[in-house]
């Protein structure tokens, strides 16, 4: 096997909103080209990680921030770094597919144009071909780009949510509970999407259900109270976890 | 949920220990058969081993539908995992104790080659190391488990003892051949038994500490 490459470097990551201690001294080195799961009780600070790694806790009042998390050797919190370019380069997926009340096109055209992606017309085409390709939407959508995106089931709304992602070229996926709302079939399309795509990206879930960890993801994090209790590879911490409270989470003890 | 599982998991713990004592029951009638030559018994043991048989099947499909309906992780997973094991090793013990039953059957009341010493020494050493092995399984001792195995290293030596007194027997009184060679089956089914206990400590081991290794001091010829 390869040797691991760390994409996103989380070191000594402290976050408070206000008086509360939401995330404290977590180091995680986020491997490359891998699904890394995030996994813990309601509360325990996983979206709130997941969401630090592309500064989307800048839009909450009172949030501040210690330690660093380093992508491309930069850290993203230091004032040099241009979050426009960092939510391109850090795609985010989130629990209800929240595709905009427009056509199919628009709505995977809006990225370019935030991120004035300007291109030819034959170019963006080719992008938003490619970027449903790999979705898996192609074929179901290549004569109904017209059509509103709201018309499409909540999995292929879920899955142009990605594509939305995908057109911008991003580096790593961030995923907040993408299945949630959807039923297990379609539960299970997403899972093995996030296998082809993690060939190509690097992939971080956050999610609740555990045996989805179990089954989409390589490396899994377990947090607890704001901590990150425990960082493997996903079939060691389902089978022998190291550390007693990860046991005693996943074994249904406690959460 | 929870409860519910624990429920199941120690309703199967149950049956496991209530197997191993059945397979405990067969060695310790095998060997005796074996020494009052009673054939009627030996037979009774043959007919029982379905007993066992049905014991482990019961016990795997009951961890079949534990994993297919709760989803177990961890050493939930692994109990689970080890329970499925033991019983496939129990079951081929009580295989084995059939084994010797029917060596009583083949030997009839002919006189043995000489009287019985090693083999119920060894009959009583491999017993006592599934009485063990049992006991460490339920405290998911992986320390017990391990130093019952070096146990197995008395009945190799015992089952070698057999072997070479019998072969002396055959090159002295080549008459004795086929006695000898019953014998020598005798010892070597006990010497197999005391080899399923070591795999069976394997599984505690795996079980308490989540370790996948063969243990030391296992024969393995």
């Amino acid at each position: 096997m390869a040797a691991l490459k760390t994409r996103i470097s989380i070191e000594n990551l402290n976050m408070f909103y206000g008086d509360f201690h939401a995330l404290k001294d977590v180091c995680l080195q986020v491997p490359q080209n891998n699904v890394t799961a995030l996994i813990g009780p309601s509360g325990c600070g996983k979206s709130t990680l997941l969401r630090c790694v592309n500064r989307m806790n800048d839009l909450i009042d009172g949030v501040r921030t210690e330690g660093r998390i380093i992508i491309d050797d930069q850290n993203i919190f230091s004032p040099e770094t241009d979050v426009v370019l960092l939510r391109k380069k850090v795609g985010m997926v989130f629990q209800r597919p929240n595709v905009f009340d427009q056509s199919i096109l628009n709505n995977l055209r809006f990225g370019l144009r935030i991120h004035r992606q300007m291109r030819s017309k034959s170019e963006t085409m080719e992008l938003i071909q490619k970027s449903l390709e790999d979705v898996g939407l192609w074929d179901i959508l290549k004569d109904k780009l017209h059509h509103n995106a709201r018309q499409l089931s909540l999995e292929q709304q879920q899955r142009l949510c990605i594509a939305r992602v995908l057109i911008l070229l991003p580096e790593v996926i961030l995923l907040d509970e993408p299945c949630s709302s959807l039923d297990p079939i379609a539960t299970m399309r997403i899972e093995e999407l996030l296998r082809v795509l993690r060939e190509r990206y690097t992939l971080v879930i956050v999610t609740h259900n555990m045996q989805q960890a179990a089954r989409a993801s390589d490396y899994t994090g377990f947090m607890y109270m704001g901590q990150l209790i425990e960082f493997g590879l996903t079939q060691g911490i389902f089978t022998a976890p190291c550390k007693e409270l990860t046991e005693n989470y996943i074994t249904g003890h406690f959460g | 949920m929870r409860e519910n599982f624990r429920k199941r998991i120690n309703e199967l713990e149950s049956r496991v220990i209530a197997m191993g004592k059945t397979v405990e029951t067969a060695i310790a009638s095998s060997v005796k058969a074996l020494k009052d030559r009673n054939l009627e018994e030996a037979e009774k043991i043959i007919r029982d081993d379905e007993m066992i048989n049905r014991q482990r099947w019961e016990i795997e499909e009951n961890c079949v539908n534990l994993i297919a309906m709760q989803q177990p992780v961890a050493s939930d997973l692994r109990e689970i995992i080890a329970i499925m094991n033991i019983v496939t090793d129990l079951e081929r013990m009580g295989d084995h104790a059939e084994g010797l039953a029917k060596i009583v059957l083949l030997l009839g009341k002919e006189t043995p080659v000489e009287a019985f010493t090693h083999i119920p020494v060894m009959a009583d050493k491999a017993m006592e190391m599934l009485r063990k092995s049992i006991d460490a399984f339920i405290r998911r001792d992986a320390k017990a488990a391990e130093a019952i195995c070096a146990l197995d290293d008395e009945v190799d030596e015992l089952n070698d003892k057999v072997y070479h007194k019998m072969i002396q027997s055959m090159i002295s009184q080549p008459q004795t051949v086929t006695r000898a060679t019953y014998q020598i089956w005798a010892a070597r089914n006990l010497e197999r038994i005391a080899d399923h206990v070591t795999n069976i400590c394997e599984r505690i081991v795996y079980l308490a500490t989540g370790s996948m290794h063969k243990l030391p001091n296992i024969s393995t010829y």
